[in-house]
């Protein structure tokens, strides 16, 4: 639905060509003035896709500008331990319900793809498209244990646990969440602080912002020094967003711009911010790639345990589990590697045989890479 | 599931959901996590959730700016 550009559409101001142009230009013209080409990362995986299925990515590189995709894809980021502890349950339980969005199911891990293991008798994986369709199960189905198993970042992570909040209004004794709950905030200050890559700005994701508002990103300004802009997912919206960021570098005047305001309020959404308060707690979690990050992962309050797969379960997640792999989606996710400097990348791991997350989730860098760059299905 | 673009909001049901068109195609969506949502508003949803309204005033400002940048010469 998303490629219509009828005269009705009321998007087509924002991929008009010649406001692209115009915008590329002003883009060319400010990094002429600050001397040297810019590295901007840009968080969001949907920023990705637009970035390629717009053909914007070498028509930024010629202005200057080299966009690195960053760890922006929430199946992307969780340790495939989620996945194995899910596998080992519905492998040995029965009657249990695991719903899940669509991409979570095909990640590859040594002990399968969610949609590839064989439950036992009773049980079964289901793929939803929204938390409360897994609610709905739980009401209709009270001889099974459904288990919602989600992976989010802030724009996701209210409506799952709505659905834990009305699960728990209902008493409902056959609803509990599987948490894969990460925050994009603590993600940035620890790519910042790894040094690995000299980015010189960000481009925010448009719909966690909705959430979280402007506030949230301030410290990247402020304790940082490094300029950002939120930015929509039109062509020029994105655009927008990079000459916002060009113009902060250019004169050496951080700040967390905000080009997104239609859709983005400074305060972000306090009805779902006050359910996430409400619900949820932070801890030190561990992303994919990047290792441990300070109270980077949210899960339920002790109050809701019951609803708390891990609890209800006794599920075990084992990060020592984690083996080395050939797939490179950590280096990918931090923005070290482009998806074509992996060895596997095309031949090897392509989207009909992923060999890692990143080239599984529509929001993944090695996915929209192969999916819109040209030639490199030959490889 | 995170439909980028937003769909204009053309029914509304007693229980906090409602219809979201998006260019032809319906889905339902809950509001809950906003307040004041109209018949003819445009929203955002995610994974079945309606998470932000679009503010026409903002949108018409952007318009603007680009329709300024179109008057500019290519080369500036
Ligand atoms: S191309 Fe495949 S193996 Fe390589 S980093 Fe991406 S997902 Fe992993």
């Amino acid at each position: 639905m998303t490629n219509r550009t009828s005269e009705k559409s009321p998007f087509a101001d924002w991929r008009s060509r010649t406001t692209v142009e115009r915008l590329l230009g002003a883009i060319a013209s400010e990094i002429k003035k600050i001397g040297s080409p810019v590295k901007i990362m840009e968080v969001c995986g949907t920023h990705t896709m637009t970035l390629h299925r717009f053909g914007l990515k070498p028509l930024l590189e010629e202005a200057g500008v080299e966009m690195i995709s960053g760890p922006g894809c929430p199946v992307c980021i969780t340790p495939d331990y989620y996945h194995e502890a899910i596998i080992d349950l519905i492998t040995s339980q029965k009657n249990i319900l695991v719903c899940t969005f669509g991409d979570m199911t095909r990640v590859p891990t040594r002990k399968g793809a969610l949609q590839t293991v064989v439950p036992v008798e009773g049980s079964r994986i289901k793929i939803v498209y929204s938390p409360e369709e897994a609610l709905d199960l739980a009401r209709k189905n009270p001889e099974k244990q459904v288990i919602f198993f989600g992976a989010g970042f802030e724009t996701t992570i209210p409506a799952i646990v709505y659905t834990v909040k009305k699960a728990h209004q209902e008493g409902l004794k056959n609803y509990s969440l599987f948490s894969a709950l990460w925050l994009i905030p603590p993600a940035l200050e620890a790519i910042i602080n790894s040094k690995e890559i000299a980015i010189a700005g960000f481009i925010y994701p448009g719909h966690v912002s909705t959430i979280i508002g402007e506030r949230a990103y301030s410290f990247v300004a402020e304790k940082y020094g490094l300029p950002g802009a939120i930015a929509g997912f039109e062509p020029a919206d994105i655009l927008l967003g990079i000459l916002s960021v060009a113009k902060q570098i250019r004169k050496k005047q951080p700040e967390v711009a905000n080009e997104y305001k239609r859709v983005v309020r400074p305060e972000g959404n306090p009805q779902a911010l006050a359910l996430m308060e409400e619900m949820l707690e932070k801890f030190d979690a561990v992303w994919r790639g990047l290792g441990v990050i300070p109270e980077s992962g949210l899960k339920l309050k002790p109050v809701y345990a019951n609803f708390d797969a891990i609890h209800r379960f006794g599920l075990k997640l084992l990060p020592e589990r984690i083996t080395k792999s050939t797939c490179r989606c950590g280096d990918v996710l931090k923005g070290l590697i482009k998806p074509e400097e992996c060895p596997l990348f095309g031949r090897v791991c392509n989207p009909e045989n992923p060999k890692g997350p990143c080239m599984v989730s529509y929001e993944g860098a090695c996915l929209i890479e192969y999916k819109y760059s040209s030639g490199v299905k030959e490889r | 599931m995170c439909l980028a673009v937003p769909g204009k909001v053309v029914s509304l049901e007693g229980d906090g959901t409602g219809k979201v068109d998006y260019l032809g195609s319906t889905i339902l969506a809950n509001f809950s996590l906003l307040q004041d949502i109209k018949v003819g508003d445009w929203v955002i949803v995610h994974a079945g959730f309606a998470i932000s309204k679009l503010d026409q005033k903002e949108a018409r400002r952007t318009l603007k700016l680009f329709r300024e940048l179109e008057k500019l010469s290519p080369s500036e």
